[in-house]
């Protein structure tokens, strides 16, 4: 016997765009990369606990490939010397791809205004989402998590491409500092 | 006949500074080292560190480079200081001691000071292209150099292969594990040579995280140094600010309120506790347990709560002041500390009731990762991991502070030293911790939670908005911190993962001059190469899981 959605439509047929199913399959299923550097991925190991429980919005599959995921969150603190493997790392990713900033370390700095911390990762790489707090509360990293998918489902489509193009950071060209 | 100790066989050539130190020639390190240790018996070199002049009184030297080594009875330390002439260099430790290895590198890299005979001196924390040195006073601490490519580290892969006996390397492979693997828990990077699945060598590279703590101190008041101090450990922020507070306490001499103790005690023993979850839960990850993470990663989620409620944070708590504590126990703090208390021990009996009996946890952590005795102590290892090997130190019983001497509990020690060992000794731990607790709630007495000292303290708010004393008093103390007298000072107490200590140098104003960390992850680190090289891929895994190493403290 049919359940769900398929007792209610029998062998009705839905139309609808193209984009707005891709969105939907991908907003409610995204993959992410968690880039966990310092005290903000201990935040993130909460958000994936079962209290917040972060499958809640179908992301709960933590890859640790890059090639096998589609959503970036930089938790942590980016040193200069981290630097040049966040900008691989995030350029193995496969497109389409998505980038959340979470904590101040990772969107300005924080408070390590000093000569190893990199003062933003958005001088890096391209980012979508930036989530504040030192470290962001889970509740914070689940928001990010409906901004991305919010971002999915009104601006993206299947024939407009994603790729950043004009982003340049600063290791993308090294002679300018 | 009198014993041949320091004293007696450097008379006349060392003397003693206000700050206890020895001060001895370069000439002669080495030697009263290498007496210190054999005669005196100093066996365990916590920490080594400089020290740059440039902006106090340079009138003996710029640069002076310290020791501290603490006794094989545990409670006594010893410094020992050297003051550089313009050569910028000394006679490398390593020799006696393997803790030595890394500090001396970090030295080098912050300071510019190099040791002669290292056998591996090359930067450790700043990357490969940085130019200069950032602990020198007049390196500008917001002056960043970008880098643009890792190391590939085959600078000290080749010759350690060599030395083994490989010419030529192609029946090896090479694999990076980190900066960026699960199993790196953060940043650690460690190069591997295998063979098959067998490493055959090892180069852990640090530093990846490495965020200009101590830079960022000698730029900030006291107060306002104790949030970096939560972000060192950041699985045990409490503890940090406590052994940051109570060095400070030391230097200004004065001893907090006996209900700011019993506080300190209460809720520094609750974070040695969820610390200890933290590493057991992420382990048992590593090792594909994936349930017991939930059983030991839950009860942490009802610490937060009430540490939320004390401290308005979950896990960057602040908590401790300069001389006291911020806040006294809310109203249920008791209730809420009884379910934290009854949550963590559940999660622990459920997850030993998983893996006391279990033969495949017993194979896995087994005679794995061993490391013994006097190389740990050699290699300055201390705290839960020390203990596993058999060694009975823990600084809340060698040198009690907070009344630690009147609580009743014991101290785990394992036998082999292997990564079980590790595991039991912490999952022992937690429950000691909260009988620690337990007892601590019976006796704490009522009374003030911060010193009553108007040049320590801060005014109560009441007397801010009623009185231009008051008014003064905070501005003074916020704007100018609180006035530490001239020193030089060590002071330590057991943190989660080790002897948590501070080397604070003092200027007498409210910003100290310089401040180290004694960090235990970073000599915890060192010693892995070592464990894990003729082992399997997943066992290095489990070895390194199970030294705790939190890279904020590692790399500070
Ligand atoms: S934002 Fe705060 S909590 Fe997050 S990594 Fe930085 S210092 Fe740590």
């Amino acid at each position: 016997m049919a359940v769900g959605a398929e007792a209610i439509f029998g062998n009705s047929v839905i139309t609808t765009k193209l984009d707005s199913a891709i969105s939907w399959a991908r907003e409610s299923s995204m993959w992410p990369y968690v880039f966990g550097t310092a005290c903000c991925a201990i935040e993130f190991m909460s958000v994936a606990s079962s209290q917040y429980d972060i499958s809640r919005f179908g992301a709960e599959v933590v890859r640790f490939s890059p090639r096998q995921a589609d959503l970036m969150i930089v938790a942590g603190t980016i040193s200069y010397k981290q630097a040049p493997v966040l900008k691989r790392i995030y350029d193995q990713m496969t497109e389409p791809k998505w980038v959340i900033s979470a904590g101040a370390c990772a969107c300005s700095g924080g408070f390590y205004d000093n000569y190893t911390t990199v003062q933003g990762i958005d001088s890096i790489i391209p980012v979508d989402v930036y989530i504040a707090g030192c470290p962001p509360r889970p509740e914070a990293f689940l928001d990010a998590l409906i901004k991305i998918q919010e971002l999915q489902a009104k601006k993206e489509s299947i024939i407009k491409d994603r790729v950043v193009k004009n982003f340049k950071g600063k290791l993308d060209d090294s002679k300018k500092l | 006949m009198t014993v041949k100790n320091f004293k007696t066989l450097f008379e006349n050539r060392y003397f003693i500074e206000d700050s206890g130190a020895f001060i001895v020639e370069k000439s002669n390190i080495l030697d009263a080292l290498h007496v210190i240790k054999n005669r005196d018996n100093y066996t365990l070199l916590l920490d080594m560190t400089a020290v740059d002049y440039l902006k106090k009184d340079s009138s003996k030297a710029r640069f002076a480079v310290i020791y501290i080594l603490r006794h094989s009875d545990f409670s006594q330390i010893l410094m020992l200081k050297v003051y550089l002439d313009a050569t910028l260099t000394l006679p490398s430790v390593t020799s006696l001691f393997k803790s030595a290895n890394w500090a001396e590198r970090e030295i080098w890299d912050q300071y510019g000071i190099q040791f002669q005979n290292h056998p591996n001196l090359k930067r450790i924390l700043n990357h490969k292209e940085f130019i200069g040195h950032p602990l020198c006073k007049d390196y500008p601490i917001t002056q960043g150099q970008l880098c643009t490519k890792t190391d590939d580290l085959m600078d000290e892969m080749t010759p350690l292969l060599k030395s083994k006996g490989y010419e030529n390397f192609e029946d090896l492979m090479f694999l990076n594990l980190g900066p960026a693997h699960p199993a790196s828990h953060g940043t650690i990077r460690n190069f591997v040579a295998l063979e098959g699945e067998t490493i055959v060598s090892t180069v852990s590279e640090i530093g990846y995280l490495h965020r200009g703590f101590e830079k960022s101190c000698e730029n900030h008041t006291y107060n306002q140094i104790i949030p970096y101090t939560d972000r060192l450990n950041y699985c045990s922020a409490i503890l940090n600010n406590i052994a940051f507070a109570h060095t400070v306490e030391g230097m200004l001499g004065v001893e907090i309120p006996q209900r700011a103790q019993y506080i300190r005690v209460i809720i520094g023993e609750l974070s040695r506790a969820i610390d200890h979850l933290v590493c057991l839960a992420a382990m048992l990850v590593d090792m594909g347990a994936l349930t017991n993470y939930w059983y030991l990663y839950n009860p942490r989620e009802s610490v937060y709560t009430l540490l939320s409620k004390l401290t308005g944070a979950r896990l960057t708590n602040s908590y401790m002041r300069i001389g006291g504590v911020s806040r006294d126990f809310y109203e249920g703090f008791e209730e809420d500390l009884r379910y934290s208390l009854k949550d963590i021990q559940k999660g622990v009996g459920d997850t030993l009731k998983l893996i006391a009996h279990n033969r495949i946890f017993h194979d896995r952590t087994q005679n794995v990762g061993i490391i013994k005795k006097d190389e740990a102590l050699n290699r300055g290892i201390t705290g839960p991991n020390l203990r596993a090997c058999g060694i009975a130190y823990d600084l809340r019983v060698a040198k009690p502070y907070y009344g630690y001497d009147t609580f009743d509990f014991n101290i785990p020690i394992g036998s082999t030293g292997d990564v079980y060992d590790r595991m039991m000794v912490r999952f022992e731990e937690i429950e000691q911790s909260i009988y620690i607790i337990k007892q601590a709630m019976k006796r704490i007495p009522k009374g003030d939670i911060m010193l009553n000292n108007h040049s320590i303290a801060l005014p109560s708010k009441q007397s801010v908005y009623t009185s231009i004393e008051g008014v003064m008093n905070q501005f003074k103390l916020i704007y100018e911190g609180v006035k530490v007298p001239s020193k030089e000072y060590y002071d330590a107490i057991e943190g989660a993962n080790g002897e948590l200590g501070f080397f604070i140098v003092s200027d007498g104003s409210g910003t100290p001059y310089k401040v180290k960390v004694r960090p235990p992850c970073f000599y915890a680190m060192s010693a892995l190469p070592s464990m894990i090289e003729g082992g399997m891929i997943a066992d290095a895994v489990l070895s390194l899981g199970s030294l705790n190493i939190i890279a904020g403290e590692l790399d500070r």
